[in-house]
C-alpha cells in the first residue's frame, strides 16, 4: 500500500493488454471476465423476463371473461407452470445473481471475482437450461404442475409424459448454476476486498449478496435433492412419495418449501441492497442505521428459513407446530421495518435528487408495504385458511415480487445503466416508464384480492359466469395492457438509449461507492491500481492525506490481484486470477447434453457423466505457459 | 344452474364468523400501518430539501451523530413489534376458537376427492343407514358435520368460504374438518389445490336445509332407485345397467355396481352435472352421456357411440332417478 503517484498510461496500458479478451467468437467464448458474465446474466434475464411476462398476459387474456376458450387446459397449465417456473428460477434469482457479478468486485476493489470460470461455466448452463425449458414448451413438453410441481402430481402415476421430468432436470441443473455462482460471489466478498474495507466498512449491496450467497448455499441443495428423489420415483421405481408403499406426499411440500421460502428471499435480499445502495446517493448523505440495516439483512436470512410451513397450513401436520411458524412469519416482518424506517429516516434528513432511480424506489415502497402486509395475514394460521391458493395469494405474491424485486431492479437498471454501458437512460422515458408500470401493477393486482375472498381459487383456467368473478378479472387484464405498454416503453429507451444516448461521465449521480471511481463503462481490468479504503463511501471521505490511497507492486503483465483477510481486510496474499479458457463453455455442452439424455433415459444418467469428468480433468489440467509465467514472478523474500 | 354464495365477507358460520372478525382485525391494522408509513414517506419527501448530483453529500451527519431520528426509528420498530404482538394473540385465540366446534350430534360424512369429482359417503360407520352421493353435500342448519377427508388420487383442497378455511385432502393422510351452518342457502366451494387437467371444473355445493327438509333429503337418499315407470325409460334401464356404465357408476337397487365414479342412483336431484360444470337438465345430460370430453375436457369418462334413440332412453331414465 503506498501513497506513490497514481499509476502511469503504460501501466494502465499494459493491464488493459493483460486483461483483453481475444478477439472473435472463441474469445466469446471462452471470456471469464465478470462483467462480460454479468452483464449476459442480466441481458439473459431480461429476456426469460419478457417471455413469462408474454405468458402471464396470455393467461390474463384466457381470464378476461368467463368461460373463454382462448386457450385450454392443458395448454393454461403448462403456461402458468412455465411463467411460475420462469419467473423464479430463470428471471429473478439469475438476475439478482447478475448484478452481483457484475457490481461486487467493482465494489469491493478487485479486478475480477475469484472463480471466474465456474461463473462462467454457470452462465452457460444457466442459458441452455433456459433454451430446454422453452424448446420443451414449444414441442408440448412443458411442466405442468405449477412451479411447486406438488407430488403425486408431479410424480409417477399422475405425471404422464416427460413434462415433470423436464421440470425436475431443469431445477437440478439452473440451480447447480445458482450455488456455483454463490459460491464465487461469497469468496469474492469475504477474501478479495480492497485493503481497509473492513466488514463495518463494507457497502450494503455487498452485504446483502453476502447473504443471499450464503442462504444460496444452504438453501439450494434441498430442492436438488429433493427433485432427484421425484426422479427416482419415476425413472427407477422408487416409493419416496407414494403413500402405498410408506412414502409421503407432504414430504415433498416439506423438502420444496424449506428451500422455497428462502428462494424468495434470495429474489428480495439483493433488491434490499439494491435500495440501500440508491437511496443514500439521492439524499446526498450516508444512510442513517447502516449497522441496523446490515444486521436486518443478516436476520432476514436466518429468520427466512424458518418460514417454510406457512405454505402448508392446509396440510394436516400437528397445529401447535403451525404456530411456531405463524410467530416466525410475524417476526421477519421486524427486520424488514427497521430497513424501511431507516430507508425513510436517510430520506427525512436528506437533501433529495429525484431522479427515476429514486422514483422506482418510492414505488417499491408502496408495493411492497401492500405485499408485506398481506403476507402478514397469510402467516396467521386460520387468516390464511380462508385465503390460501386463491387470488388472493396470487395478488400478494406478485405485490411482493413485483414491489420488492422488479421495482428495485429497474430502480437498478436505471441506476447502474451509465455505469454498464456509458450511456444515461433517458429521463423523460423513464418517468412514463414509471408511472405506467406502476398504475399497471396496482390496476392489475389490487383487485385479485377481492377475487380471492369472493373464492376464486388460483391456477384455473376458467371459471363461469355465475362466479361473479369476470368484472374484476376484466379489469385486472386491462391492468396488463398497461404493464404491457410500461414494458414497450422500456424496450424502446434501452434500444434509444443504447443507440444514441447522452454519455455518462463516471460518476454521474454523485455517489459514494467504488463503482464509480472508475470509467463508465469500466476498463476490463477495472482499477488501474487497486484501491485502498477508509471509510464506507470511499468516493465521499476519500483516505486522509499521508494515509495509503492504492495498492502497489502487482504485476501488470498476468492477472494478478489481492486476496486480503475476512474481517479486517488487510492485505494477505497475492493472487493469480485464471486465465480465460474454453473449457468452461465445453464443460457447460457436456452437463447439458449429461441434463437431456437423463431426461430419457436412466441409462443416460450413468453414462452421461463421463464426458462432463473429461472435460473438467482438461479444464484444471496445469497450463504450461501460466505456470512458467507465474514462477518467473516470483521473487526471493 | 345452481348459483351459490362463496364469500369471505358473508361469513353463515361460527367458525367463518370469527375468521371473519380476525379479517377485519387484520384489515384495519393494516391499513393504519399502511397509511403511516406512506405519511411519513410523503413527509419525508415534502420537508427534505432538493438536490443534484453536484450537492456535496453530507457527511457531518458521520461525527454528528443523530440520535433523535435514531430514537424515532428505535420508537417504530417496538410500535411494530407491539401490533404484531398484538396481531399473534389474535390470530392464536382466533385459531383455539375455531377448532372448539362441539361435535354433540353431528353429521359425519366421508369426503374423497377425485379427479376431479367430490365422493360423499353419509354416515359411513352404520351400514344400514350409509348413502352416497357427490358434489353436493346436504347438511341441516344449526347441526355440526364432521369430515372425514381422504384423497383417491393426487392433492385436492376442500374449501367452502362462506362456511369455513380449506383443509386439503391428501393422499395417505386422512382427517377430520368439522363446520357449522347457522344459515339456510347454498354455499358454493371448489377444489383450491391444484389437481391437474381440470382442476377448474371441481365445484362443490353446500346445501345448508332446515332440519325437516334435511330429515326428508336423507330419507329420500338412503331409498334404492325408483324403477323406470315408461317404456323409454325401462329401455333406458336396460341400456344403462346392460352396457358398460354398471362397470363405474352404482344405482342402488339394479346391477350398476361400480365404484369408480360418481353414484347415480338420485341422480336427478342434484342441480348440477360433472362437479358443477354444466345445470342438470335433460339437455345437458343427453350430450355430456353423449361426449363428455365436449363439456370437460379431460374428464375420466369416455365418450359413447349410442344412438339418438338410445341416447334420448337413457337420459330419460337417468333423468328420471329422483
Amino acid at each position: 500500500m503506498t501513497t506513490d503517484p497514481a499509476p502511469t498510461v503504460t501501466e494502465a496500458a499494459a493491464l488493459a493488454r493483460t486483461w483483453a479478451d481475444k478477439r472473435g467468437i472463441v474469445g466469446w467464448l471462452r471470456t471469464n471476465n465478470h462483467k462480460v458474465i454479468g452483464l449476459r446474466f442480466i441481458v439473459t434475464a431480461l429476456v426469460f423476463f419478457a417471455a413469462a411476462g408474454v405468458m402471464g398476459g396470455l393467461m390474463r387474456h384466457q381470464l378476461a371473461k368467463p368461460d373463454s376458450t382462448l386457450v385450454g387446459p392443458d395448454f393454461y397449465n403448462m403456461l402458468f407452470s412455465t411463467h411460475g417456473t420462469t419467473m423464479m428460477f430463470l428471471f429473478a434469482v439469475p438476475m439478482m445473481q447478475g448484478f452481483a457479478v457484475y457490481l461486487v468486485p467493482l465494489m469491493v476493489g478487485t479486478r475480477n471475482t475469484a472463480f471466474p470460470r465456474m461463473t462462467a461455466c454457470a452462465y452457460w448452463l444457466y442459458l441452455i437450461g433456459g433454451l430446454l425449458l422453452f424448446g420443451a414448451f414449444f414441442t408440448n413438453t412443458g411442466p405442468d404442475a405449477g412451479w411447486f410441481a406438488y407430488v403425486p402430481l408431479a410424480g409417477p402415476q399422475y405425471g404422464l409424459g416427460k413434462r415433470a421430468d423436464v421440470w425436475n432436470m431443469l431445477v437440478t441443473y439452473t440451480e447447480a448454476m445458482g450455488l456455483m455462482v454463490a459460491v464465487d460471489i461469497t469468496t469474492v466478498i469475504l477474501k478479495m476486498r480492497a485493503p481497509g474495507m473492513s466488514l463495518r466498512r463494507m457497502p450494503l449491496f455487498v452485504w446483502a449478496s453476502l447473504v443471499t450467497s450464503v442462504m444460496i448455499i444452504f438453501a439450494m441443495p434441498m430442492v436438488m435433492l429433493a427433485a432427484n428423489l421425484v426422479q427416482l420415483d419415476r425413472m427407477v421405481g422408487t416409493h419416496f412419495f407414494n403413500p402405498a408403499e410408506g412414502g409421503d406426499a407432504v414430504l415433498w411440500q416439506h423438502l420444496f418449501w424449506f428451500f422455497g421460502h428462502p428462494e424468495v428471499y434470495f429474489i428480495f435480499v439483493p433488491a434490499l441492497g439494491f435500495i440501500s445502495a440508491i437511496i443514500p446517493t439521492f439524499a446526498r448523505r450516508p444512510m442513517v442505521g447502516h449497522d441496523a440495516v446490515a444486521l436486518s439483512l443478516i436476520a432476514t436470512g436466518f429468520l427466512s428459513f424458518g418460514l417454510w410451513v406457512h405454505h402448508m397450513f392446509a396440510t394436516n401436520i400437528p397445529e401447535l407446530g403451525k404456530s411456531f411458524f405463524t410467530a416466525m412469519s410475524f417476526m421477519i416482518a421486524i427486520p424488514t421495518a427497521v430497513q424501511i424506517f431507516c430507508w425513510i429516516a436517510t430520506l427525512w434528513a436528506g437533501r433529495i435528487h429525484l431522479r427515476t432511480p429514486l422514483l422506482f424506489v418510492l414505488g417499491f415502497f408502496f408495493i411492497l408495504m401492500i405485499g408485506g402486509l398481506t403476507g402478514i395475514m397469510l402467516g396467521s394460521v386460520p387468516l390464511d385458511l380462508q385465503v390460501h391458493d386463491t387470488y388472493f395469494v396470487v395478488a400478494h405474491l406478485h405485490y411482493v415480487l413485483i414491489g420488492g424485486a422488479v421495482f428495485p431492479l429497474f430502480a437498478a437498471i436505471y441506476y447502474w445503466f451509465p455505469k454498464l454501458t456509458g450511456r444515461m437512460l433517458n429521463e423523460r422515458l423513464g418517468r412514463w416508464q414509471f408511472w405506467l408500470f406502476f398504475i399497471g401493477v396496482n390496476v392489475t393486482f389490487f383487485p385479485m384480492h377481492q377475487l380471492g375472498l369472493a373464492g376464486m381459487p388460483r391456477r384455473v383456467y376458467t371459471y363461469g359466469a355465475e362466479t361473479g368473478w369476470a368484472t374484476l378479472s376484466l379489469v385486472s387484464t386491462v391492468g396488463q395492457v398497461i404493464n404491457d405498454l410500461s414494458m414497450f416503453i422500456f424496450v424502446f429507451n434501452l434500444a434509444r438509449t443504447l443507440w444514441k444516448g447522452e454519455r455518462a461521465p463516471d460518476n454521474p449521480w454523485g455517489a459514494g461507492t467504488l463503482e464509480w471511481s472508475v470509467a463508465s463503462p469500466p476498463p476490463a481490468y477495472n482499477f488501474a491500481a487497486l484501491p485502498v479504503v477508509s471509510s464506507r463511501e470511499p468516493l465521499w471521505s476519500p483516505p486522509p492525506p499521508s494515509s495509503p490511497t492504492h495498492v502497489t507492486g502487482l504485476s501488470t503483465q498476468i492477472r494478478e490481484g489481492l486476496v486480503t483477510t475476512v474481517i479486517d481486510a488487510l492485505p494477505d496474499v497475492r493472487y493469480a486470477y485464471p486465465e480465460p479458457e474454453i473449457w468452461p463453455f465445453v464443460a457447460a455442452l457436456l452437463i447439458s447434453a449429461w441434463l437431456v439424455w437423463s431426461i430419457w433415459s436412466v441409462a443416460g444418467f450413468a453414462w452421461g457423466m463421463i464426458p462432463p469428468a473429461i472435460a473438467f480433468i482438461f479444464w484444471y489440467w496445469p497450463n504450461k505457459e501460466e505456470t512458467l509465467k507465474e514462477l518467473a514472478r516470483e521473487k526471493p523474500p | 344452474m345452481m348459483d351459490g354464495m362463496h364469500d369471505v365477507w358473508l361469513p353463515a358460520g361460527p367458525q367463518a364468523a370469527t375468521l371473519f372478525q380476525l379479517w377485519i382485525a387484520m384489515l384495519v391494522v393494516c391499513v393504519l400501518v399502511f397509511v403511516g408509513v406512506m405519511a411519513a414517506l410523503a413527509i419525508a419527501l415534502r420537508r427534505a430539501p432538493r438536490a443534484t448530483a453536484a450537492t456535496p453529500p453530507d457527511l457531518a451527519v458521520l461525527t454528528r451523530g443523530e440520535p433523535r431520528l435514531h430514537r424515532l426509528i428505535g420508537g417504530a420498530v417496538a410500535l411494530s413489534g407491539v401490533l404484531l404482538i398484538g396481531l399473534l394473540v389474535a390470530s392464536f385465540l382466533t385459531d383455539r376458537a375455531i377448532a372448539q366446534l362441539p361435535l354433540v350430534d353431528a353429521v359425519r360424512i366421508d369426503l374423497i376427492a377425485h379427479q376431479w369429482w367430490w365422493e360423499a359417503r353419509y354416515e359411513p360407520g352404520d351400514p344400514a343407514r350409509v348413502f352416497a352421493t357427490a358434489n353436493e353435500l346436504h347438511v341441516p342448519v344449526g347441526r355440526p358435520v364432521l369430515l372425514t377427508l381422504r384423497a383417491d388420487d393426487v392433492i385436492h383442497s376442500f374449501w367452502v368460504p362462506n362456511l369455513h378455511g380449506k383443509k386439503d385432502l391428501i393422499p395417505g393422510r386422512e382427517s377430520t374438518f368439522a363446520f357449522r351452518a347457522d344459515r339456510k342457502g347454498v354455499y358454493r366451494g371448489q377444489c383450491t389445490e391444484f389437481c391437474g387437467y381440470q382442476h377448474a371444473h371441481m365445484g362443490l355445493f353446500v346445501i345448508a336445509d332446515e332440519p325437516g327438509d334435511y330429515a326428508r333429503w336423507e330419507a329420500a337418499q338412503r331409498l334404492p332407485a325408483r324403477a323406470p315407470r315408461s317404456d323409454e325409460e325401462r329401455r333406458g334401464f336396460e341400456l344403462t345397467t346392460g352396457s358398460t356404465c354398471g362397470m363405474c357408476h352404482t344405482i342402488v337397487g339394479t346391477s350398476a355396481q361400480g365404484q369408480r365414479a360418481p353414484d347415480l342412483t338420485h341422480l336427478a336431484a342434484r342441480s348440477t352435472l360433472a362437479a358443477g360444470t354444466v345445470p342438470n337438465t335433460a339437455v345437458t345430460l343427453k350430450a355430456w352421456v353423449a361426449n363428455p370430453q365436449a363439456i370437460k375436457p379431460g374428464v375420466n369418462m369416455p365418450a359413447h357411440a349410442f344412438a339418438d334413440g338410445d341416447l334420448a332412453a337413457i337420459s330419460a331414465y337417468l333423468g328420471s332417478l329422483q
